[in-house]
C-alpha cells in the first residue's frame, strides 16, 4: 500500500462559547477524536449539516488551526508551526478554495496579478517568467487573457472561483481543501467548475478534501466519503456505495432527504424529527440518538466507537444497530 | 391552466429598472389550490415576478401589464387595496425568516397583529388562535414558545413561524420564495412536508420559487421554467422530469450530478446567463446552446402551446421533443 498523503489521528477541536454577554463560557466541541487517511490522488468528501464541524476539520488538517488533541501528518512529517519558514515551504504543497471566492480575491488588482502573487512568495520560476505561467494558469481553469486584465467585480461568480482555482494551483500543490466550493454557484456553472474540479485532479494528481452540505456534488467528485454528525464521523466507505447503501441511520436520513426529480427509485422518505442539537449541549452516548428512530437503552448511555462495519467493503460506521450480525433492512421498521 | 377559472392571473407582465428590462412579459395562470413551481437560477426573474405582481418592489421599477386575483387589478393598484389583499388572501414568505421578523418584537405578538389586521380577531381569541397555529406548523410548547423573541428560535423553527404568519391571514395562495435555501437537508425535508400538508388540508394554492428542481419536482403540479426574464418551458411537473423540451430545460436537468447509479460526467451548459443591460436579439439562451440556428438569432421565439398543457418558446420544436435527453447533449 502506497504512504497516505495526509493521515490525521485523533483530530479534537473545542471552543469557548458565551452564552449573553456576562454568561459563562461553556465549551463546544466542533470536532470530535477524528482519525482519516487521504491516498495521493484521493477525494474524500466530508458531508454534514451546519455546525457539524467539517469545515473546522478543513482548517485542522490544513493546519491553519491548531488541534486541542491529536495531530495531522504531511507526507510523513508533522506539520510544523505556522508562522515558521518550514511551514511556509510545506504550505506551498497544501492549498485552500473557499465557498466565497470574492472574499478570497482582492478587489482592487486584476485576477492575473493575484495569479501571479504565490509565484512571487514562493520564489517558483524566473521572475519575467511569472506573468506567462500565471497567463496559462487562466488558460488551464478556462479562461482568456482578457479576464486576466479585469478585476474580480468584473467577473461572474463561476468565472472567479476558477480564478481562485488557477490560483491556488500555482505552486503545483499535491493536495487540497475544498470547503464548499461551489455552493454559491447557480445549478449549470457549479457543473462546470465540478467537471473543472475533476478533470484538474486527473490531471495533476492531486489529493482533495472536498467539504460540502450537497450530496451530489459530493458524490460526483469523491472517490471515498465521510459522514459528519455533531463533531463525528458516523460513517465512511466508498462513495457509490455509502449513498447507494447507507448504513447510519443519520447517512440514511440524510440520502433519503435529498430532493429527486426522477420518479423511479424514491424510497420512502425518512424526516427526521427535532434539529441538530447544539453543540455546546451534547447528548450522552451516541449524539445522534435523541432524532434516531431506532435509538435503544445502549445508544443513550455509550458512544458508539467508527468501526468496520459486516462486508468488508471497508465501511466504517458508528452505531450500535449497525454490526457484522444485522443486516441494514433489519434496520427498517 | 387556462381558461377563465384561474385564480390569479397574470398577463404581459413586464419590468424594468433604470431603462433595463429584466421581465420581458410573463403570462401565467394559477388555478385554485394547484401548486406551481418557477424554477431558474439567479437573475432569471422568478422572485421579481411575484414582487412586481404583489407591488413590492421599490418605487424606481416600471411594472407594466395586469396581475388580476379573481378579477382584482393588483398592478398599479391602491396602498389600501394592497394592504387588504397582501397578508389576506394572497401570503409570501421569504429565503431568510430571521431577517423577516421583528427582531424585538415576541414572535406571539407578531403573529397577533396579522390576525388582528387580517380575521379581526381581539382579546383572548387572538392568543388562542395564535396557539392553534403554532401547533399547526408543529412547534412544540405553543403557549411558551410564543412570548420568545426570533433570535431563541432555529433556522427551520423561525421558518415555521412564518408559515404560521402566512397562514394567519387564511390565504387563498402562499408564494414561497426560496423557503428552504437557507436550510439543512433534514430540516429542509421538514418545511416541505409541512408545506405540503398545510396546502391540502387548507386547499390552498401554491407557488413554489427555487432553483431547486429536485423540491420543485416533490411539491409541484405544474412547473414553469425561467431565462433572463422568460419562462422558455411550462408543463405538468410529471412531464417537464420525465421529457423536458427546451435546450435550457435539458441542460439545467444533465447539470445536476446524479444521486444513485453509474458516475458520469456532468453536463454543463457553457457559458453564463446574458447581461440583462445588453441582451442578445433573438433567443436569450441562443449563445448557449448546441442547436442554435439561423432562426434563434434572428427574432425571440414565441412561447407556444406544444399540447394542451404544455407550452414551450423555441423554434426547434417539436423535433427536439422525440430526442432523448442523454443522446442530444453527448452528440453536442
Amino acid at each position: 500500500m502506497t504512504e497516505a498523503l495526509i493521515a490525521a489521528s485523533d483530530l479534537s477541536r473545542t471552543y469557548g462559547s458565551r452564552r449573553g454577554l456576562f454568561g459563562a463560557v461553556t465549551k463546544v466541541r466542533a470536532v470530535n477524536r477524528v482519525s482519516f487517511r487521504i491516498f495521493p490522488g484521493e477525494t474524500l468528501g466530508v458531508v454534514g449539516e451546519s455546525g457539524s464541524g467539517k469545515s473546522t476539520l478543513g482548517r485542522m488538517t490544513l493546519g491553519v488551526e491548531p488541534p486541542d488533541e491529536g495531530d495531522v501528518r504531511f507526507k510523513g512529517e508533522a506539520i510544523p508551526a505556522v508562522g515558521t519558514s518550514a511551514w511556509r515551504v510545506q504550505r506551498a504543497s497544501m492549498q485552500m478554495i473557499y465557498q466565497d471566492p470574492l472574499g478570497a480575491l482582492d478587489r482592487r488588482l486584476p485576477v492575473l496579478a493575484q495569479v501571479r502573487e504565490p509565484l512571487d512568495i514562493h520564489s517558483i520560476g524566473a521572475p519575467n517568467a511569472r506573468a506567462q505561467l500565471a497567463m496559462d494558469a487562466l488558460t488551464r481553469v478556462g479562461l482568456s487573457p482578457d479576464h486576466g486584465r479585469r478585476f474580480p467585480h468584473e467577473l461572474s461568480g463561476g468565472q472567479r472561483q476558477r480564478v481562485v482555482l488557477a490560483r491556488a494551483l500555482m505552486t503545483k500543490p499535491d493536495f487540497l481543501v475544498c470547503d464548499e466550493p461551489v455552493s454559491a454557484l447557480d445549478v449549470s456553472i457549479q457543473a462546470q467548475v465540478v467537471n473543472l474540479l475533476v478533470d484538474l485532479q486527473a490531471e495533476l494528481g492531486l489529493a482533495m478534501l472536498f467539504i460540502s452540505h450537497d450530496l451530489r456534488v459530493v458524490r460526483q467528485v469523491s472517490n471515498r466519503v465521510a459522514v459528519m454528525y455533531l463533531g463525528d464521523f458516523v460513517e465512511l466507505g466508498d462513495a457509490d456505495d455509502l449513498f447507494a447503501e447507507p448504513l447510519h441511520p443519520y447517512t440514511r436520513a440524510l440520502v433519503s432527504a435529498a430532493p429527486v426529480t426522477a420518479r423511479a427509485g424514491r424510497s420512502q422518505r425518512i424526516v427526521l424529527k427535532g434539529e441538530p442539537p447544539n453543540p455546546a449541549d451534547r447528548p450522552s452516548g451516541c449524539s445522534f440518538h435523541p432524532r434516531c428512530p431506532f435509538a435503544i437503552a445502549r445508544c443513550r448511555t455509550e458512544a458508539p466507537a467508527l468501526r468496520p462495519a459486516a462486508g468488508g467493503s471497508g465501511r466504517r460506521v458508528a452505531c450500535h444497530l449497525v454490526d457484522g450480525v444485522a443486516a441494514p433492512t433489519s434496520l427498517v421498521a | 391552466m387556462e381558461g377563465s377559472g384561474a385564480l390569479f392571473r397574470l398577463s404581459g407582465l413586464t419590468v424594468s429598472f433604470d431603462g433595463v428590462t429584466v421581465l420581458h412579459g410573463i403570462d401565467l395562470a394559477i388555478g385554485k389550490g394547484e401548486a406551481l413551481g418557477l424554477v431558474g437560477e439567479s437573475g432569471s426573474g422568478k422572485s421579481v415576478t411575484w414582487l412586481a405582481a404583489l407591488g413590492l418592489l421599490p418605487a424606481k421599477a416600471v411594472v407594466r401589464g395586469s396581475a388580476l386575483l379573481e378579477g382584482t387589478e393588483l398592478v398599479g393598484a391602491a396602498p389600501a387595496t394592497l394592504d387588504r389583499l397582501r397578508g389576506g388572501r394572497v401570503a409570501m414568505i421569504f429565503q431568510d425568516p430571521a431577517s423577516a421578523l421583528n427582531p424585538v418584537l415576541k414572535v406571539g405578538r407578531q403573529l397577533g397583529e396579522a390576525l388582528v389586521l387580517h380575521r379581526g380577531l381581539s382579546g383572548s381569541a387572538i392568543r388562542h388562535e395564535a396557539r392553534r397555529l403554532f401547533d399547526l406548523v408543529g412547534i412544540p410548547d405553543a403557549e411558551r414558545r410564543l412570548s420568545a423573541y426570533p433570535h431563541e428560535f432555529s433556522g427551520g423553527q423561525n421558518q415555521r413561524v412564518m408559515i404560521a404568519m402566512a397562514l394567519a391571514g387564511e390565504p387563498d395562495i402562499l408564494v414561497a420564495d426560496e423557503p428552504t435555501t437557507a436550510l439543512d437537508v433534514t430540516i429542509q425535508a421538514q418545511i416541505i412536508d409541512l408545506i405540503n400538508t398545510v396546502r391540502r388540508e387548507m386547499g390552498m394554492a401554491l407557488v413554489l420559487i427555487s432553483h431547486d428542481l429536485g423540491v420543485i419536482a416533490e411539491t409541484c403540479d405544474r412547473v414553469a421554467v425561467m431565462y433572463a426574464g422568460r419562462i422558455v418551458e411550462e408543463a405538468p411537473a410529471r412531464a417537464l422530469f420525465d421529457n423536458p423540451c427546451h435546450p435550457y430545460t435539458r441542460g439545467l436537468l444533465s447539470s445536476l450530478p446524479p444521486l444513485g447509479g453509474a458516475r458520469r460526467r456532468l453536463v454543463s451548459i457553457p457559458g453564463v446567463v446574458p447581461d440583462p443591460r445588453s441582451p442578445p436579439v433573438g433567443c436569450a439562451f441562443a449563445p448557449r446552446c448546441a442547436h442554435v440556428g439561423a432562426a434563434c438569432v434572428s427574432s425571440v421565439p414565441p412561447l407556444l402551446g406544444l399540447d394542451a398543457s404544455r407550452r414551450l418558446a423555441c423554434v426547434h420544436h417539436p423535433i427536439e421533443a422525440v430526442v432523448p435527453v442523454t443522446r442530444q447533449f453527448e452528440a453536442a
